[in-house]
């Protein structure tokens, strides 16, 4: 079923260029889909644990990222040569190069979403500089090392890539072990080594802004087209096998998941929508290019319903995972992983074989799994021994006052919103109480300046 | 002089301001507060964890009347605010010492 139309390198190439700019835009969308799910105090911070991926990993990435990732393997499938392609060597400036530099583009979004998933376990109390620090360490040390034995694979030419896709041959077609699993086992281990939020699960915590997480949970799924389908690194049928995968799972997620909201809560609510589409969306991940349209439908409602489950986890087991990066992210990547055992038909794609449902045993099944466990632990432990030295040396959390003030000020000494006027810089009182404390205000702040 | 108060439920108040009006009353205090009483508050629940809501939105309206109108003023209110259901508020009449317009420095029923 894929391609049998003839290649375009030019085709490709813009599909490519095209999905990696949809793929950033999903960092942004996933800061309002978090930012939105966090109290006022605390918006900005949450927005800018995902900017500052951004900035921190999309520096490393040109620097040593890609070569680390997709360099000629050194040890045995498990990490890239480092060296090899060094700021870009080699591919910059070359002009054979054309669609590899599309391939650093979009392969450097994926990076960058994988550790500002992270940020929503630890949401309200992680002091900025650590969390740069943790996002350039983990991305160094976890993400590009798991992102070269998942996605790099060996070719003719004499590249050798990494061992899940290599050796051991479990399928993950955009990055539901790398990725999900990946980021979900990180946040897990992060949100034991921070500890709770002070009042958590006591004092009510609840989301601030509901249409930011659902406007942030829309911007994912319209990033995520290009995350699946761009990752046929091809504008062809396999493409759009993904698309529409990725279109039909997500919208039965949103139904398994609001089916579990009626029946246990009562109500069907709009957090739970855009948490189903969240859920459908990283389980359709590693099958979109794998599975026909009953698989996929299947895929996604039942990750809207085991998601929706397993988000009630973090109060029985008491570790304040805040916006549930585990019970969205490590379930549903273990699920959608898992599920290319049992779905996955080469009716599809002949690139793979068949699961267990369409009568391929469980070989298969059991190939996916050893993929997500040993990416789950890895990142698991590893995750814990930077947190642990990160909290050691420079400290993870602001202070208690702080938390209570609000990381917002803290942190950033600025507040998302301004309702009050008698707190504005326009009330007479606050000018009259800024000219006695000799604050600086910018000459063209305000034509009467500060008149107490 | 007495100060009523008045607790009532928000969308009332459009009422409640009208039959104020009708009775003759020239300016209210209205704020927008929280509270709850036998009505209590709701419960909310995100991602199956719920949250129990304890105040529920209400608004106070305040009015300065003369003695005479007091009585007249409070039944104006408690006319418009009434549903018949749980929650629909409280008035309450309270003496007043003085008054005082600051623009003219007016003292009393004069100022009202």
């Amino acid at each position: 079923m894929a391609a049998k139309e003839e290649e375009s390198v030019e085709g490709n190439t813009a599909w490519l260029l095209t999905s990696a700019a949809l793929v950033l835009l999903m960092t942004p969308g996933l800061a309002f889909f978090y930012g939105g799910m966090v109290r006022t105090k605390s918006v900005l911070n949450m927005l800018m644990m995902c900017f500052g991926a951004i900035a921190v990993v999309g520096v490393l990435w040109v620097i040593y990222g890609y070569s680390l990732t997709f360099g000629d393997d050194v040890t045995g499938g498990l990490f890239g040569d480092i060296t090899q392609y060094l700021g870009l060597s080699g591919l910059i400036g070359n002009e054979d190069a054309l669609t590899t530099t599309a391939f650093v583009a979009f392969q450097g979004m994926f990076a960058v979403i994988t550790v500002a998933l992270i940020a929503g376990a630890v949401a309200d109390r992680v002091r900025f500089g650590a969390w740069l620090l943790f996002a350039g360490i983990w991305a160094t040390i976890v993400y590009f090392p798991v992102a070269h034995w998942v996605f790099d694979f060996s070719n003719d030419s004499g590249h050798v890539g990494g061992w899940i896709a290599n050796d051991l041959v479990a399928f993950d077609f955009a990055g539901g072990t790398a990725v999900h699993i990946n980021a979900g086992a990180a946040a897990l281990a992060l949100a034991i080594v921070v500890g709770k939020r002070r009042g958590w699960p006591k004092e009510p915590m609840k989301p601030h802004n509901l249409p930011f997480v659902m406007l942030g949970a829309a911007l994912l799924w319209f990033g995520w087209f290009g995350f699946n389908a761009g990752s046929a690194l091809a504008a062809n049928g396999l493409a759009g096998v993904a698309f529409i995968n990725t279109f039909s799972a997500t919208a039965a997620a949103i139904i398994g998941w609001l089916v579990i909201e009626r029946l246990r809560d009562g109500h069907a609510t709009s957090l739970g929508a855009a948490s189903g589409v969240v859920a459908g969306l990283v389980a359709i991940t590693p099958a979109c290019a794998f599975v026909d349209t009953w698989g996929a439908l299947l895929i996604g409602v039942l990750a809207g319903a085991f998601c929706a489950l397993a988000v009630g986890l973090k109060y029985k087991l008491g570790y304040d995972d805040s916006l549930d990066v585990v019970g969205v992210h490590l379930v549903g990547g273990l699920w959608g992983t898992l599920a290319i055992g049992l779905f996955q038909t080469t009716y599809v794609n002949d690139t793979g074989v068949s699961g267990l449902f369409y009568g391929g045993g469980v070989t298969q099944l059991g190939k996916q799994a050893v993929g997500a466990l040993a990416v789950l632990a890895y990142s698991f432990v590893l995750t814990l021994i930077i947190g642990y030295a990160i909290k050691a040396t420079m400290g993870l959390r602001v202070s208690d006052e702080e938390e209570a003030t609000g990381i917002d000020e803290a942190e950033h000494a600025e507040s998302a919103y301004d309702f009050s006027t008698l707190r504005s810089g326009t009330s007479p009182i606050s000018k009259a109480a800024d000219a006695l404390a000799g604050s600086k205000v910018p000459a063209n702040a305000s034509k009467e300046g500060v008149t107490p | 002089m007495k100060l009523v108060t008045a607790i009532i439920k928000p969308f009332t108040l459009d009422d409640v301001k009208a039959a104020l009006e009708q009775v003759g009353v020239l300016g209210m205090t209205v704020s927008e507060v929280q509270g709850y009483g036998r009505q209590k508050g709701h419960t909310e629940v995100y991602r199956g964890a719920e949250y129990s809501v304890d105040f529920v939105p209400k608004v106070r309206v305040e009015v300065l009347v003369d003695d005479t109108l007091g009585d007249k003023v409070v039944e104006a209110v408690v006319e418009a605010a009434r549903t018949g259901k749980i929650g629909d508020g409280k008035v309450w009449v309270t003496p007043v010492d003085t008054v005082v317009r600051v623009r003219t420095g007016e003292r009393g029923t004069d100022a009202l």
